[in-house]
């Protein structure tokens, strides 16, 4: 997405898909301030790797990389979507292995997994300004055409791609989701 | 200006308030309109539930309402399907129901004494003005100007093809479900556009509503992954498509399997694979646009092949094993039929013979949406010019409508939305084009200060209409087209759409109206003449409205789920009398009804669904019962002295034209509805005796005879009540003509 501050529409359209590093005013919420840093990493990003470097070696640069430039909160949600992942999964596989025999039980139990998994993603993708260079090579305009919305928050300087939603806006927005999730779940549990 | 005051009302800080009241009171305009033009049949007729499927739902609210919530859950009727029963509870959809026992219950809180049946009559109405509210938001999310919305919204109010399915008494799923789909499109384009996780949950939570009310959610829940899929085929990937639809599918699907009738569906059925499919692959997307942050394109490259590979292959793996070992239920027939027209009348006659399953004819399109057809194409050449989301949105959703309206009738009803919405753009285009133009001061600023000392014709440069002639033209045609729109609107509603079809009318030579009640008719003879477990055998058309209106219990109704059933039905009266009556004697049957529209020349009767009868039966018994039987050699259908014995022999032909020639003069008897002269002779009937014949002989009852005293069987037993009849008549004749002589 490309930055939706007025201050900066000139970084709208670069080649590297990373906002301008330098636009980020200390004001910003704390989720934001670490990922103009770890975009101006990236612009200046770690040469260990060769044009023949193996699969191995690249995700391996990856998680270096991810390890030196996530912020502290993101890291917290990442660790819980991968506790997610890892009871979805071991669901998943009990239901496969031990019979799926109260079904409503398993899938409600999957479900709230899988939903939990969502929203926190989509939590982080709201909080998270790495994110920002998500939608920058989506078609020169498609990114910036499709916010023709009003937004709820507007001014607010740690406002990111997602649309605009301001942290605390997409944090009520997250505990929303998660009420009428687990409501469903707990409905349909049996 | 002679216009100055109007000019300090519409501009300016005060003039936007100006405009919002004026918006408001346009809507609540429209919102009234859009009830009001429902109100046809009621001002007719009465306040009335009308045609078949409104007579369950009303009678499963009245039972909502009578003995509350849990019950109606749990709820088992004998009095349906005698003697399977039906599981009821588990086997509708309760949204409707639902709301109607909400409101009734909320109007009694209020101290409103309400009847439950001026509630449903009513809801439909009261609905569509919501609809005509919910339109406004979708088109104003779909175009800068807010004439588009108003436009969008009258044209919503007043379409035929949405008032066909929603004038009062007109008690049916789709009353409410169209409000519900055009918001569930509202909340989820307002989802893509704001990337928020509250408007992807209200998205959910008006799905699983919409879940609740109508089985034609699978077109919203294959329309939102595919406009997913085509706008990541674009490649508009963004954080916002991501939480929007991740948020709407999670809450989404588990919102839809609170209804037992949708169940394990959405995870078994294929026809809910897609959103499972998108699902998947736009996590995968998401996480490949994540793991792009860090790396540079070459590397990353490599890294997505080889995840492509993988996950693509694992996925392939898996959905052939589910598949094979059959966790993925096959596709099902509703779908099937919609792709290939033939398929239903081929393996599924009980889809095929309904009649709004048929494929649609042309002059339905203009009948139903009058001018917004031709302004329809262009309101999409519109979405096209300035590409949004959400203007991918309409064009994918105009696409698959357009194609599904084609192919059943009554999936008109989900074409008539994007209808509106699409006209309502191209119209607004053109209005705001020849009507504003002269207020499009940019470039002519910008040209005449570039220009100010160039020739005359570049200080004006033609940019948007300003000559009043063409303004005039242009703005008096589209009036002109507009009101020929509601006068079709009108006079649509008026002739073709409020007819409660249970109570027909007619007009008498005179011009007055008459009306021909002979189903309340026959429906309160059984109500009244007949046990209260009496079994009642008709074709499934009148199922629910025996069950309704006499609150009899029947074989089979509306709610065709047992196919076999009612080709066992479908059998008794394709037969002949000996196979028929112990068919009718094992299901307990009492009474048998049928439905002849002879006399009056009523077309919709059951000898004209009688080779639907035929069909049905033939699926399951094809030795038994054969369609060719009832054709003549020439392959003609007829009634007439040229009927084929197994037709003349059927247990319906018997029924139908029983002591019909009596009305007659010898020879005399015609049929109106075939055209067609009958046979002097009538047919005899030996195992059933006639009881109820309405008033215009529309409804005919037949009284299924008991075992005979003596053991004989009841050709014997008839035979000889003829032949004793006889005999004593001709005694008795004898010695009076001998004295007169």
């Amino acid at each position: 997405m490309a930055p939706k501050r007025t201050a900066a529409p000139a970084a709208t359209t670069g080649p590297v898909p990373a906002p301008s590093p330098p636009t980020m005013p200390s004001a910003s919420s704390s989720s934001s301030a670490p990922a103009a840093s770890s975009s101006s990493l990236l612009s200046s990003g770690p040469k260990t790797l060769t044009q023949n470097s193996s699969i191995y070696d690249i995700a391996h640069t990856v998680w270096q990389q991810y390890l030196a430039t996530t912020p502290q909160r993101t890291m917290l949600l990442d660790a819980f979507m991968g506790f997610l992942v890892l009871v979805g999964g071991v669901q998943f596989v009990y239901c496969v292995v031990g019979g799926n025999y109260p079904f409503n039980a398993f899938l409600s139990g999957f479900c709230a997994a899988v939903g939990q998994f969502v929203l926190t993603a989509s939590l982080r993708m709201q909080t998270s300004a790495a994110t920002s260079s998500s939608s920058s090579t989506g078609g020169g305009g498609g990114g910036a055409k499709g916010k023709g919305g009003k937004k709820v928050v507007k001014g607010d300087a740690a406002e990111e791609g997602s649309g605009g939603v301001s942290a605390e806006r997409a944090f009520a927005d997250y505990v929303f989701g998660s009420l009428i999730l687990h409501f469903f779940c707990i409905n349909f549990i049996n | 200006m002679a216009e100055s005051p109007l000019d300090v009302l519409l501009k300016g800080n005060s003039g936007r308030t100006t405009r919002g009241l004026l918006r408001i009171i346009i809507l609540a305009t429209i919102a009234a309109a859009a009830v009001s033009s429902r109100l046809f049949s009621v001002i007719r007729f009465e306040s009335i539930i009308h045609e078949f499927d409104p007579w369950f739902n009303f009678r499963a609210t009245k039972y909502l309402v009578s003995h509350g919530f849990e019950s109606f859950w749990d709820w088992f009727d004998d009095r349906t399907w005698h003697p399977l029963g039906r599981v009821t509870g588990g086997t509708l959809y309760p949204g409707l129901m639902v709301t109607s026992g909400v409101i009734y219950h909320v109007l009694r809180f209020l101290t409103i004494p309400v009847d439950i049946r001026n509630i449903c009559v009513l809801l439909a109405p009261a609905f569509s003005g919501l609809t005509a509210l919910a339109m406004y938001f979708l088109t104003r999310e779909m175009a800068t100007s807010p004439s588009a919305g108003l436009l969008a919204a009258a044209f919503m109010g007043i379409v035929p093809g949405y008032i066909s399915r929603s004038v009062a008494g007109s008690y049916d799923n789709e009353a409410i479900a169209i409000f519900l789909l055009v918001f569930t499109f509202f909340l989820w384009i307002k989802a893509v556009k704001n990337g928020s996780i509250m408007w992807g949950s209200l998205a959910a939570l008006f799905y699983g509503y919409m879940v609740s009310a109508w089985g034609g959610y699978v077109f919203i829940t294959n329309l939102i992954p595919l406009h997913v899929f085509v706008l990541l085929c674009m490649g508009r990937y963004s954080s916002r498509i991501y939480i929007s639809y991740t948020t709407w599918y999670a809450l989404g699907t588990l919102a839809s399997m609170q209804i037992p009738f949708v169940g394990f569906l959405p995870i078994r059925n294929s026809d809910h694979m897609s959103a499972l499919g998108v699902f998947g692959l736009i996590q995968l997307v998401a996480f490949a646009d994540f793991v792009r942050g860090f790396i540079p394109g070459k590397h990353f490259q490599r890294l997505l092949t080889t995840m492509i590979i993988v996950v693509f292959g694992i996925a392939f793996v898996g959905l052939v094993v589910l598949t094979v070992s059959g966790v993925i239920a096959p596709w099902s027939g509703r779908f099937y039929s919609l792709w290939d027209t033939g398929y239903a009348k081929i393996h599924i006659p009980i889809i095929a013979s309904v009649s709004e399953h048929q494929p649609t004819a042309w002059p339905a399109f203009f009948f139903d949406l009058n001018f917004l057809i031709w302004l329809f194409p262009a309101g999409v050449y519109m979405c096209f010019r300035d590409l949004k989301d959400e203007h991918v949105f309409v064009i994918i959703y105009s696409v698959l409508a357009s194609y599904f309206a084609g192919v059943m009738v009554r999936l008109m009803l989900t074409l008539t939305p994007i209808v509106c919405v699409a006209a309502a753009l191209a119209l607004s285009t053109i209005l705001d084009t020849y009507v504003f133009a002269k207020n499009g001061p940019n470039p002519r600023a910008k040209a005449n200060e570039d220009n100010s000392d160039g020739l005359r014709s570049t200080r004006k440069p033609d940019v948007g209409v300003t000559s009043y002639l063409s303004k005039a033209v242009m703005t008096s045609s589209v009036v002109i087209y507009l009101l020929l729109f509601v006068a079709h609107c009108t006079w649509v509603t008026s002739n073709a759409y409020s007819s409660p079809s249970v109570v027909l009318a007619s007009r008498l030579p005179d011009g007055s109206q008459h009306i021909i009640d002979d189903y309340r008719e026959a429906y309160y003879w059984l109500r009244q003449n007949t046990e209260h477990n009496a079994k009642i055998m008709s074709w499934w058309d009148y199922g629910y409205q025996i069950g309704g209106m006499a609150d009899r219990p029947t074989l089979v109704d509306n709610n065709t789920w047992n196919n076999t059933h009612i080709a066992t039905v479908g059998k008794a009266m394709s037969s002949r009398e000996e196979v028929s009556y112990p068919i009718l004697r094992q299901h307990d049957v009492d009474y048998v009804l049928v439905v002849f529209g002879g006399l009056l020349g009523y077309s919709g009767d059951d000898i004209n669904k009688f080779l639907w009868m035929v069909r049905i039966a033939e699926g399951i018994w094809p030795d038994e019962v054969k369609e060719r039987d009832f054709f003549t050699a020439r392959g003609e259908y007829r009634v007439d002295d040229g009927a084929t014995p197994t037709m003349r022999n059927s247990l319906m032909y018997k029924m139908s034209y029983y002591n019909f020639n009596s009305l007659f003069g010898p020879g005399q008897a015609v049929d109106r509805v075939r055209g067609s002269r009958l046979p002097a002779e009538g047919p005899q009937l030996n195992t059933l005796e006639e009881a109820f014949t309405s008033e215009n002989w529309i409804i005919r009852i037949y009284k299924v005879k008991d075992l005979d005293n003596l053991g004989r069987d009841h050709n014997n037993a008839v035979a000889f009540d003829k032949g004793h009849k006889r005999k004593r008549a001709t005694k008795r004749k004898g010695p009076r003509v001998l004295r007169t002589e």
